[in-house]
Formats: structure tokens, C-alpha cells, sequence
């Protein structure tokens, strides 16, 4: 009989260590599935949507007004979605063992994140309400707020890998963490994608 | 016979207390999620001592209504979150390896992780009594009580995420390890059925810890942030909570007794010496409790009236179903089999005599109209300490002392463990037995005491006295284990004569675990090897 390791790394197909990156993956999603519930539920509790009735007059005369803002948020979430492109570039570029293609395209997708975090913040500081007034507000800023933190991480996430590359680490045949990387920010992409759908389009 | 030759890895020898710090070992975090998640168990025992003695005698002013609001939503907290759970990931990292024949969890230093968040959110979730107060809101922290709670909620809530965190990621480590690290020839239908239980109980972790996260997240922003999410005047929902608590706890019921129930099934064929009966049919009805567990929760809501009461109220029944297909398993492993009665066999027997009454007495309360008539009473908690201390803390004890030989490489003592058995099981039923009957009589849940016209005193009493019987037993068991680890190492490979590669290496195994593997060709290898079955 041939001889065989014990704790064998298979081979094919995925790594041990993409498998455990999917499966965390998958659990980020239960916990953002519960925030939408959330809001899906409130949404369908209310009578009307925003639920202006249920301002205060207090509320009312320290001017709170319950709407968002539609280009700004419009213009950033083209600008997420390319990232998610420009990442993906970079993916293929060290597939094909370039290491400056993977450089410079996860440079670019830093930045784009970047550029989207500030206009979130922006964003926040235009609005005429607050995470207390009413259910409108706390959810609009638990779940945007939830998803920027996780933009900031896979900037983060990005860094790192930007730095490793520099430091001439990746090759064709072994850059996994490029790919975990890439498979998380085109999960925080898709998350804000349905985000952008619940909070600024559907009527 | 064939044997798979290993290369031995080389480790450098470090101090000891280091070595513990910053073990990546499975079977070292292991031993450390036993020490921890014991020493919880003690913890939540006494306060579950102190709620005792509140309750003891009618008019009790032992301890004020604020204390035992405390005291009784620590003790669950303590059992469920820092006791129940991480034991299980505890006995799971030590076994699971083994059971698989791997060296080592797939990814050894996020196993370290999992288990160092764990003394550090436990020290959070007390930390409330020196802030004012812990946490005074029942486990299941719901609203509108909990939006005004004290600060101790707050530390509640970040230690309940950060348990949280631990299982998710040690979730996803059990998954990958078993999917991806089993040895030559045992396919997923050959595993051992602890490492299905634990298999299964991942599963239901990684999916439903994170919900329960974002709840908590909601609770923790309508408390500290000004969030409505809880707040009908702001147009929230306090059912909402209800929902995802239940999501949550639904599951968790199962993560809490599943790899128990996995246990009992690897002690009763080694201690009948037959194999266990319905290998596969068990190992279906596990997935069938698993994927049911997420479709049952609202059964937990029916008096909110907000949720489609018959549908739930089916499915609930529809969830015996499986428990009773695992029933049938081990009564048919037990049927003529040549049974001896050692320790693990005792608690493994305790265990199944007590999770049928909690098992029939759970179906009763599925009905719609029971629930009514009991929710809220003393019969929700008979029922619960029924699965979980009849059930899994009698799971927690077999595995300890079947596993025993082979962590610490010394037996435990025959005798201390039939008197320890003797005075847990006698205990366990004095303190359990009469709260069906204060259930039905309508005593309150969660009431600090009771007026003596109420006629409850006498059962309260003996209940008393049952829990503190459960206190005592605890003594002979401790005794046990010191004197253990007083003796020698002396266990050989296989003490019991085990069916699982855990018993094909050393007791306590080297660094690297198997310097060699045997074949195998079915989930018992090593029964195989006894019986000559090993040919291809
Ligand atoms: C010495 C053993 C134990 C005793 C005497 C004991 C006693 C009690 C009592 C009297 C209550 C009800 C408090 C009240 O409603 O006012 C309670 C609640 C509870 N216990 Fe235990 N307990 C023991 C062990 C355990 C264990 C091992 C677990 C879990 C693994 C557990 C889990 C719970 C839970 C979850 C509740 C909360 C019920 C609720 O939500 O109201 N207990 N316990
Ligand atoms: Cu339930």
C-alpha cells in the first residue's frame, strides 16, 4: 500500500485555507442577512416608508428630515464596483506571474476604496438625521455603518497585500492570499450592491 | 496488518508555562478548553446554588430581588455560553484529530485564537458585579427590559459577541479539518459519529452565531446609540429580538446537545461490545436535527402571537421524529449486547433515562395549547435542565471519564465515579424532578421568591436539597481527578477496548499523534482489527 501523510493538504481543487475563507465568508453573510431582516422587517411594520409619522414635533422643528441623498451614493457605488474589476486584474495579473500588474492594480483598488469611504462620510454629513431618529435613521446607519467597517478591512486587508507584493512576495503558483483577498472585496461589493438596492432604490 | 509510516516533526523545547501560553497543539487547547469551560461550570453552579438557596423556603430574604435577577441570568449565561458550548469545542479538539486520524485542526494558530477569546469574555461577563450590577435580564436579554438595563448588559453583550466570534471561526476550523484532513481510506461515511455530531454542530454554529451577533450588535446600538430598533415609539419591533434570539437559540439548543448525544454513541457500542446499530440512519437523523433545528424556532414565540402557530407547531413534533430514530439506535446498540458497567457506561445510561423524560416532556410543550398553560413556569425549567444537565452535562462527565486514560493517561477510579454517579443522578432528580410539578401547579419562572400561601414550599425544598446533593457529588469527582494525577501514567493505547483511531496511539498520544495509522475500511477500525475484518 503507498505511503501517505497524515494531515494531507489536498491538492486539487480548493486550499484548506480558501475553504476556511468561504465558510467565514458564508458566516459574514448570515450576520449582514440578519441586519437586513431587520430591515425588512421594520419596513414592513411601517405604515409608510420613510416612516415620517413617526417624527416628533420636537424632531420635526429641529429640522430632521428623513431622506438620503441619490447621486453621491450613485457615483460611489460605480466607483466600488470598478474596484471590484481593478482587483480582479490583479488577480489575473499574478495568475500570469506579474507581480507589478498585481501592484499597481490593488494600488488602484486601495484607493477607490478609499475614495468611497470618505464620500460615505461625506454622505453622513449632509444627511437631516440621526441613528436615534427613528427606525429609518438606525437602520440606515447600522447597516451602511456595518458595511463601511467592512470596507475599511478589506482596505486594510488590501494593504497588506500590497505591501507582501512589494516586498516581492507572490508568485504564479502561490498567491492565495491575493485570492482570499479579492474573494472579500467582491463580497463586500456585492454586499453594498444589495445595500444600495434596499436603501436608495426600492421605492 | 498494515502500517502507514509518518514523518515525526521536530519541536524545540520551551519553558512550561510559555509552552501553555502559546500552545498551537490541538490536544494542549484541548485540555485548556476542558480546564476553562470546567471551572465556568463550577462557577455557574454556584450561583445556580445561590438561586437555590433563595428559593429554599417561601418569604426568603437571603439575597433582594435585584441580586437574584442577577444571579439567575449569570448562571444560565455562565452554563450556556461558558460552559456547554466551549466544552464541547474542548472534548472536539482533542478527539476530532484523533478520531480522524490527522495531526493536527487544520489551521492550528486560529484554534489558538478560538480558545484564548474565551477567558477574556467570561472575565467581561462577570466584570458587571464590580460595575453595578451584572447583567439582570434573563439570558435571552429581551425588550423592553433590556433597552434599560444597567451597564453590566453592556459588558454581556460584547462578551456574548466575543463567545461568538470564538465559535464561529473554531466552526469553520472543525469543518475544514474533518472535511479536508481525514486519514487514507476513511471517507466521510466512515468517520466516527462524534466527529458527525461535531461536524453538524459547526454547521449550525457558523450559521447561526452570526445572526445572533447582529442582534446583539442592535441591542448593544438601541441601548448605547439612541437606536430604535427594539422601540415600537420609533417605529422598531421588540418581537424583533424575539426573532432573531430564536433564530439563534433554536439552534443552539441542538449545538448545546449534539456532540453529547455524539459521545453517548461512541461509550454504548464499546461498553455492549457491539457496533452501533443504524450507523447511517444516526448519522442522518443528525442532519435531520440540524437542518430542522433552523426551521423550528418560533415555536419558542407562540404566546407573542406573531408567528404561524400550526406550521410550528408541526415542525416541532416533526423534530422528534429524528431524536426518536436515535433512540431507537442506541436501545437496539444496547439489545443483547454483553454490557459491563463501567463509569462511561453509567453516565451514558443517566444520560439517555434523562434526556426521555426531557425529550417527551419538550413534544408536550410543542403543543399549542400545553405552551399556553406552562410558558413561563416551572416546568420550562424542569424541561431544560432535563436536556441539559440530564442530557449534556451527563454526556460531559461519560466523555470525561472515557476519554480520561487516553488525555491524562491515567484511569479514574471505579469506585468514586459509582458513588459520584450514584449522588449526581439521585441529586439531579430531587432538584429537577419537582419543578414539573411547581410548573404545573403555576409557580412563575424567574420570580425571586414566593408567598408562603402559594403552597409551594415543600417541593421548593426538596429541590433545594436535590441541588445541593448535585454540589456533593461533585466532591468524589474531584477527589478522583487529583488522585489521578497523583498516579503514574500508566494507561496502555486501548483501555476499553475502543472502535476508533483515538485508541490506536499512545495514552496521552506524542506531539505529531500517530507515528503510525491501520487501514480503514469502515467507521471502527479498530474493531475491525480485533475481529479480523480488516481485509479489503
Ligand atoms: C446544580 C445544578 C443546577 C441547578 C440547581 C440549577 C438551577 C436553576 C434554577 C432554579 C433556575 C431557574 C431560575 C429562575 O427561573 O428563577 C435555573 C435556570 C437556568 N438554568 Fe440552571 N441549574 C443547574 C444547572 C444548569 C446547567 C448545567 C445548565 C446548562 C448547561 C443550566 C441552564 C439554565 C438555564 C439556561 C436557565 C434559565 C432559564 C430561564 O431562562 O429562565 N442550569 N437553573
Ligand atoms: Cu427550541
Amino acid at each position: 500500500m503507498a505511503a501517505h501523510a497524515v494531515a494531507t493538504q489536498e491538492k486539487q481543487g480548493l486550499s484548506n485555507g480558501m475553504l476556511g475563507f468561504i465558510l467565514f465568508l458564508a458566516s459574514e453573510v448570515m450576520f449582514f442577512g440578519g441586519l437586513f431582516a431587520a430591515y425588512f422587517i421594520a419596513r414592513s411594520d411601517a405604515r409608510e416608508w420613510p416612516p415620517v409619522y413617526l417624527l416628533t414635533p420636537e424632531q420635526v422643528a429641529a429640522g430632521v428630515k428623513l431622506e438620503v441623498e441619490f447621486w453621491l451614493p450613485f457615483i460611489a457605488t460605480i466607483l466600488l464596483i470598478t474596484s471590484s474589476v481593478t482587483i480582479q486584474l490583479g488577480v489575473f495579473s499574478i495568475q500570469r506571474g506579474n507581480r507589478s500588474g498585481l501592484i499597481r492594480w490593488t494600488f488602484i483598488s486601495i484607493v477607490l476604496g478609499l475614495v468611497f469611504l470618505v464620500m460615505q462620510v461625506y454622505d453622513y454629513s449632509q444627511l437631516h438625521f440621526g441613528i436615534g431618529d427613528t427606525i429609518y435613521g438606525t437602520t440606515f446607519y447600522t447597516l451602511t455603518g456595518f458595511h463601511g467597517l467592512h470596507v475599511l478591512g478589506g482596505v486594510i486587508f488590501m494593504g497588506i497585500i500590497l505591501a507582501r507584493s512589494l516586498a516581492g512576495q507572490f508568485t504564479a503558483a502561490n498567491h492565495e492570499a491575493v485570492e482570499a483577498c479579492s474573494f472579500y472585496w467582491h463580497f463586500v461589493d456585492v454586499v453594498w450592491i444589495a445595500l444600495f438596492t434596499t436603501l436608495y432604490i426600492i421605492p | 496488518m498494515t502500517s502507514i509510516a509518518i514523518p515525526r516533526p521536530a519541536y524545540a523545547e520551551r519553558p512550561w508555562i510559555l509552552d501553555w501560553l502559546t500552545t498551537v497543539d490541538h490536544k494542549k487547547l484541548g485540555i485548556l478548553y476542558l480546564y476553562t469551560t470546567m471551572f465556568f461550570f463550577a462557577v455557574g453552579g454556584i450561583l445556580a446554588l445561590l438561586v437555590r438557596a433563595q428559593l429554599a423556603v417561601a418569604d426568603n430574604t437571603f439575597v433582594n430581588n435585584d441580586a437574584y435577577n442577577q444571579l439567575f441570568t449569570m448562571h444560565a449565561s455562565a452554563m450556556l455560553f461558558l460552559f456547554i458550548i466551549p466544552v464541547w469545542a474542548g472534548f472536539g479538539n482533542y478527539i476530532v484529530p484523533l478520531q480522524i486520524g490527522a495531526a493536527d485542526m487544520a489551521f492550528p494558530r486560529i484554534n489558538a485564537l478560538s480558545f484564548w477569546l474565551i477567558p477574556p469574555a467570561g472575565l467581561l461577563m462577570f466584570s458587571g458585579f464590580l460595575f453595578g450590577g451584572a447583567s439582570d435580564v434573563g439570558w435571552t436579554a429581551y425588550s423592553p427590559l433590556a433597552r434599560s438595563s444597567g451597564v453590566g448588559l453592556d459588558l454581556w453583550i460584547i462578551a456574548v459577541i466575543i463567545l461568538g466570534v470564538s465559535s464561529t471561526i473554531g466552526a469553520a476550523n472543525f469543518m475544514v479539518t474533518m472535511f479536508r484532513m481525514r486519514a487514507p481510506g476513511m471517507t466521510m461515511f466512515r468517520m466516527p459519529i462524534f466527529c458527525w455530531t461535531m461536524l453538524v454542530t459547526a454547521v449550525l454554529q457558523l450559521l447561526a452565531t452570526p445572526v445572533l451577533a447582529s442582534g446583539l450588535a442592535m441591542l448593544y446600538i438601541d441601548r448605547n446609540f439612541g437606536g430604535s430598533f427594539f422601540d415600537p415609539n420609533g417605529g422598531g419591533n421588540a418581537i424583533l429580538w424575539q426573532n432573531i434570539f430564536w433564530f439563534y437559540s433554536h439552534p443552539a439548543v441542538y449545538i448545546m446537545i449534539l456532540p453529547g448525544m455524539g459521545i453517548i454513541s461512541e461509550i454504548l457500542p464499546v461498553f455492549a461490545r457491539k457496533p452501533l446499530f443504524g450507523y447511517k440512519a444516526f448519522v442522518f437523523a443528525t442532519m435531520g436535527i440540524g437542518g430542522l433545528g433552523f426551521s423550528v424556532w418560533a415555536h419558542h414565540m407562540f404566546t407573542t402571537g406573531a408567528v404561524l402557530k400550526p406550521w410550528f407547531g408541526f415542525m416541532t413534533f416533526m423534530i422528534g421524529v429524528p431524536t426518536g430514530v436515535k433512540m431507537f439506535n442506541w436501545l437496539g446498540t444496547l439489545w443483547r449486547g454483553s454490557i459491563t458497567f463501567e463509569a462511561p457506561m453509567l453516565f451514558a445510561l443517566g444520560f439517555l433515562s434523562m434526556f426521555l423524560i426531557g425529550g417527551i416532556n419538550g413534544t408536550f410543550s410543542a403543543a399549542v395549547p400545553v405552551d399556553f398553560a406552562i410558558h413561563d413556569t416551572y416546568f420550562v425549567v424542569a424541561h431544560i435542565h432535563y436536556v441539559l444537565f440530564g442530557g449534556a452535562v451527563f454526556a460531559v462527565f461519560a466523555g470525561l471519564y472515557y476519554w480520561f486514560p487516553k488525555i491524562w493517561g491515567r484511569r479514574l477510579d471505579e469506585r468514586l465515579a459509582r458513588i459520584h454517579f450514584a449522588l449526581q443522578f439521585i441529586g439531579f432528580n430531587l432538584a429537577f424532578f419537582p419543578m414539573h410539578l411547581l410548573g404545573l401547579d403555576g409557580m412563575p419562572r424567574r420570580i425571586a421568591t414566593y408567598s408562603e400561601s402559594a403552597g409551594w414550599e415543600t417541593l421548593n425544598l426538596i429541590s433545594t436539597i436535590g441541588a445541593f446533593l448535585i454540589g456533593v457529588a461533585m466532591i468524589p469527582f474531584i477527589i478522583n481527578v487529583v488522585m489521578a494525577f497523583l498516579r503514574p501514567k500508566d494507561q496502555p493505547n486501548d483501555p476499553w477496548e475502543g472502535n476508533t483511531l483515538e485508541w490506536w496511539t499512545t495514552s496521552p498520544p506524542p506531539v505529531h499523534n500517530f507515528d503510525s495509522l491501520p487501514e480503514v475500511h469502515s467507521e471502527r477500525p479498530l474493531w475491525d482489527l480485533r475481529h479480523g475484518n480488516a481485509a479489503h
